[in-house]
């Protein structure tokens, strides 16, 4: 197949899968799929910088979501005011002991050389510091956590518009990432996996039950919206003409008022709905332009020219001055900020923060399926990667449950092997993804859409 | 230019480079020869930063470039090249040699998308000088064939340009003549040379061939077991009986 | 008085975290040796792992079953233990025939480990869509036969104590089958000539190669061995707690932490790492007061629960101690060296 024609291909196949959705299902069906392939598609690009360029692999992609999550919640919340006054102080004086603690064993174990002198001091440091801890930060909790638990129960959060989080969870992202990697960007690729996968657990374990800082599993809800709500559309007199308008003959063939007016109302309600879906899809998509703009800029300059070398052969592109760990650290870096951002534009869309739906394997690997079939190393790839799988991912559930319907078709309804089946429908999704990364890998390993080499 | 005083390095229990003391001197091309094992290219890996040594140091002048990493060693002006030719293979002869220099603006990211201007002007000055290097190695034909479907001597070429694209002080070639056929061989030999008469480079190579070495080298110093066993011109080498003992093992039985 | 505090100090520890933490370090043990083999000799990550011991661990519960139900059983050991080779064997077929189709291609190809490591996370989700299909992802207890050695109650009772300490046959049973694993597996790789061969392969392939050891061989070799071990860990596993796909999906990250730890590719190592893990996960998470009550005077009992880290992180224990070994000493406790 000619490799100019791939990309238009595949996105028209993609673009012709999604209508199909809409006119089978339904719209809205297929609008919120559309709102998290793009989503998905922002992360795959991200994991596509740090794998498809850098080389490295990072197993701890749900740590980051969940940490660009955390951040709309902190950010776009209500600050609870009786939580900070009674017991604000200690949280952040506990921190900082923390932080001390961290940055003071680190010192002493680079630094001091005497095995004895330095082991004395490591104990002493951990000892003081987890009784500084302590006496802080257990209280604190307890009474932050006290504080209305139904309703809030947390410290809150800014109380700025949910749209700055995208922004600030690029930032809180970068930042870990610039942690992690400085620990662990030196080992070999497959420790990297393992320790990433390690750290985003941690990440997700804190999350799930600092109950002070996210509420936990309580879940935090009600976030603010970028958009309109669908009630407050339903009520705005531009909307309503707006619908009147567009099914103007529709209606105009009614002829009794009332029931003209029941299917105005029905065309409103499910409007709104769509609408909605229409904004979100309208800010993510700018938002993928703006971060596949600015990738794209990037990877056809000498930056990239650089990366290129560097994972083409890395000995000699050291002897020829690049420093590697550097290079590495910033692209894992700017990887994991795309994923951040990704994270919190899913929270955002959610409406809510549920800790509990980040598990790291699962969606860690889907998030590679994407980048592996969409085409590794080319950012257009891994936009149809995460098209293409989430649709996948979505709609396999129905259409096993289908086959299986037509399968089991001749059992009768309460023959055991029929229930069994059906029950387990579910379950060929995870068999379809396995076998899709298979023979991915086996036979079209450089993807749908391939990095293309330059020969300018 | 460059002073090895004492180097040695432990690989579990073998002292693959035992107290090896030498000077290169500047503007000379010097060679390094020795029967297989002798540590020459371990020398190199050591100078070169890619091994650490368990003693000794390696001077640059007056400074200490003892452990510096490879990348580090390439801003002191220490180039090296490689024996089994490390050509980036999916990548253009141009960009090969493009993508050489340090400090290039556009490879910062920030730059790339706020300083485009910048970088569009540094991109043609080191387009420009690539070409030169690309004509002064005659491989023009090959400027945008990949790296990778270059012949062995021609990726050996490429290898002495990218050299070329950064002012060095000194560099180490490690077998720069292996598995290159006679013609390109004696392009190479002439390349050096131009670059040490021309541009004043000071080069260290390690060497099999002895044709090779003595149209070039001004002074060979000869290695064995890890140390160095004798220095002088190639002649002298050539008929020194240790030397020629080193290469054929004792004759009599222990 | 004095002693006896004391005493009932010590058995409650060892009820509530020396024979758990025992039991369950045996279980990983076993689990991170068939891990580390397959790394050593075969040369990558196998993310599969954990779900194979959910299908050699399915695999037993059908056989179990299937001979419950013909009225085969094993009086006062769990049925389990009698499908145990059965269920050996399935597993290790099925996992040839997965090597055969999967990774016998990238092998031919000499890819690199990190591309294996990806083409297992493939295999990993088919053997969790087949495990729960045929079993369902729902919690199974399988366990059948005498449950307790001894009992806390009868304990109490013998000796007059405040604590009882209880020791479940699955404790035992574990502690047992997993020394005589490791026993012969020591055995196999010090003292048979296909283990030496093994050990050579992994230690430097071309070497091994050039001496006519026939590299199909040690494949097939490795993994049987890994299945041996890894569907006796998931038995011993399922017998002791319970089987559930997901939690042994969750094994998979305590398993590569132990087999960094204890060093990987080094079998030692893992056995090691396997108890460092499963002791630290328990010690670090039990709730000390009782055990200082018992020990202080009354003034100085404490009031807190004395944790050191709540359960809830007892999952996430594993990964900061792989954290610190990976800053404090990347090659593990005994220095990584493939077998």
């Amino acid at each position: 197949m000619n490799d100019e024609l791939r990309a238009p291909i595949a996105f028209t196949v993609m673009g012709i899968l999604l209508a199909i959705v809409g006119f089978t299902q339904s719209w809205s069906v297929s609008l919120s799929i559309i709102n998290l392939c793009i989503i998905s598609s922002i992360m795959a690009i991200g994991v596509n910088l740090q794998w498809g360029y850098g080389g490295l692999f990072n197993a701890g992609v749900m740590g980051f979501t969940a940490l660009g999550g955390l951040t709309a919640v902190l950010v776009s919340h209500d600050p609870i005011y009786e939580a900070w006054d009674k017991a604000g102080v200690g949280i952040i004086i506990s921190t900082i002991i923390f932080i001390l603690s961290i940055t003071a064993l680190l010192f002493v174990f680079r630094n001091i050389e005497n095995k004895q002198i330095r082991n004395t001091l490591i104990i002493l440091i951990i000892f003081f510091g987890l009784i500084g801890i302590n006496n802080f930060y257990g209280p604190s909790i307890n009474i932050i956590e006290s504080i209305d638990p139904a309703k809030t129960g947390f410290l809150g959060g800014l109380g700025l518009p949910i749209i700055f989080s995208w922004l600030i969870a690029a930032v809180v992202a970068g930042l870990v990432a610039w942690v992690i990697g400085k620990i662990t960007l030196r080992l070999r690729s497959d420790y990297l996996a393992i320790a990433t996968l390690g750290i985003s657990e941690i990440v997700i374990a804190v999350v799930k039950h600092e109950d002070w800082l996210s509420r936990g599993v309580k879940n935090v809800s009600g976030l603010d919206r970028p958009v309109p709500y669908e009630i407050e559309l339903q009520e705005s007199q531009w909307f309503l003409n707006l619908i009147e308008s567009i099914n103007f003959s529709k209606l105009e063939a009614i002829n009794s008022l009332t029931s003209r007016q029941d299917v105005l109302n029905d065309l409103v309600i499910s409007s709104s709905g769509i609408f909605v879906k229409l904004c979100y899809a309208g800010l993510f998509f700018s938002v993928l332009l703006l971060i596949f703009y600015l990738s794209q800029l990037a990877l056809n300059s000498p930056w990239g020219r650089m990366l290129r070398a560097i994972r083409d052969n890395e000995e000699a592109a050291s002897a020829m001055g690049k420093n590697i760990f550097l290079q590495h650290l910033q692209i894992f870096i700017i990887g994991s900020a795309i994923i951040g951002i990704a994270g919190a534009m899913l929270t955002t869309l959610d409406g809510q923060f549920t800790p509990g739906s980040y598990r790291p394997l699962r969606f860690t690997f889907i998030i590679w399926l994407m980048v592996i079939i969409g085409g590794s190393g080319n950012n257009l790839g891994s936009i149809f990667g995460g098209f293409f799988i989430w649709f996948i991912w979505i709609e396999a559930e129905p259409l096993s449950i289908g086959f299986v319907n037509m399968l089991a078709g001749g059992l009768e309804y309460d023959n055991p092997l029929r229930i069994h089946l059906l029950g387990s429908a579910a379950h060929l999704r995870l068999f379809i993804m396995g076998l899709l990364l298979l023979l991915a890998l086996r036979f079209m390993p450089k993807g749908v859409i391939p990095e293309k080499i330059q020969k300018k | 230019m460059l002073s090895i005083n004492q180097l040695s390095v432990n690989f579990g229990g073998i002292k693959a480079v035992n107290n090896a003391t030498m000077k290169i001197e500047k503007s000379k091309i010097t060679g390094l020869i020795g029967p297989n094992g002798a540590g020459k290219t371990t020398l190199f890996n050591i100078i070169a930063g890619n091994v650490t040594p368990t003693n000794g140091s390696v001077f640059l002048d007056e400074k200490n470039i003892t452990g510096l990493q490879s990348h580090e060693l390439f801003n002191e002006g220490v180039l090296r090249t490689f024996q089994l030719a490390h050509e980036f293979s999916n990548m253009t002869v141009l960009e090969n040699l493009m993508v050489v220099p340090g400090s290039q603006s556009g490879e910062s990211i920030f730059n790339t998308w706020f300083k485009r201007k910048i970088i569009e002007k540094e991109e043609s000055i080191i387009r420009e000088k690539a070409i030169e290097v690309i004509n002064f190695l005659k491989l023009d034909h090959l400027m945008f064939e990949l790296a990778g479907n270059l012949s062995g001597g021609q990726k050996k070429l490429l290898e002495l340009g990218r050299t070329m694209m950064v002012d060095a002080k000194i560099v180490l070639l490690d077998e720069v003549g292996a598995g290159v056929n006679r013609t390109l061989l004696n392009d190479i030999a002439d390349t050096i040379k131009k670059l040490n008469t021309e541009k004043n480079y000071t080069f260290f190579m390690i060497e099999h061939d002895m044709n090779f070495l003595s149209q070039l080298c001004d002074k060979v110093i000869v290695m064995t077991e890890g140390s160095v066993l004798v220095e002088g011109n190639i002649e002298e080498i050539k008929k020194n009986e240790k030397v020629i003992e080193a290469y054929l093992g004792r004759d009599d039985n222990a | 008085m004095e002693n006896f505090e004391f005493i009932n100090a010590i058995v409650l520890l060892a009820n509530f975290v020396l024979v758990p933490a025992l039991s369950y370090g045996s279980q990983l043990a076993l689990a991170t040796l068939s891990l580390t083999i397959v790394y050593g000799v075969l040369r990558f990550s196998n993310f599969a792992q954990a779900d194979w011991m959910s299908f050699g661990t399915m695999a037993a519960i059908l056989f179990a079953w299937l001979f419950q139900s013909i009225g085969i059983t094993a009086g006062i050991f769990p049925t389990a233990l009698l499908a145990l080779p059965f269920a050996i064997i399935v597993t290790a077929l099925f996992c040839l025939l997965i090597d055969r189709s999967v990774y016998s291609f990238y092998r031919k190809q000499k890819s690199q480990p990190i591309v294996l490591m990806i083409v297992s996370v493939g295999v990993m989700f088919i053997l969790q869509a087949i495990v729960r299909f045929i079993i369902g992802p729902n919690d199974r207890k399988f366990f059948d036969g005498e449950k307790y050695i001894i009992h806390a109650l009868d304990f109490k009772n013998y000796f007059g104590l405040e604590e009882g300490l209880t020791i479940k046959s699955t404790q035992l049973i574990t502690v047992i089958v997993a020394l005589i694993a490791m026993i012969s597996l020591f055995y196999f790789l010090q003292k048979t000539k296909l283990g030496k061969s093994m050990r050579a392969y992994s230690n430097n392939e071309d070497l091994a190669l050039l001496s006519g050891i026939n590299p199909e061989k040690i494949v097939i070799v490795t993994w049987i061995i890994s299945s041996i071990l890894i569907t006796t860990a998931g038995v011993l596993y399922g017998l002791d707690k319970s089987f559930k796909p997901f939690t042994y999906f969750n094994l998979l990250l305590p398993m590569f932490a132990a087999a960094i730890v204890g060093g990987i590719g080094s079998p030692i190592g893992a056995v090691i790492g396997g108890y460092v893990i499963a002791f630290s996960e328990i010690t670090l998470t039990y709730a000390y007061k009782k055990f200082f009550v018992y020990l202080m005077p009354e003034h100085l009992e404490p009031s807190g629960l004395m944790q050191v880290l709540s359960t809830d992180y007892k999952f996430a224990i594993s990964f900061i101690i792989l954290v610190i070994v990976l800053i404090v000493r990347p090659t593990g406790i005994v220095r990584g060296k493939i077998i």
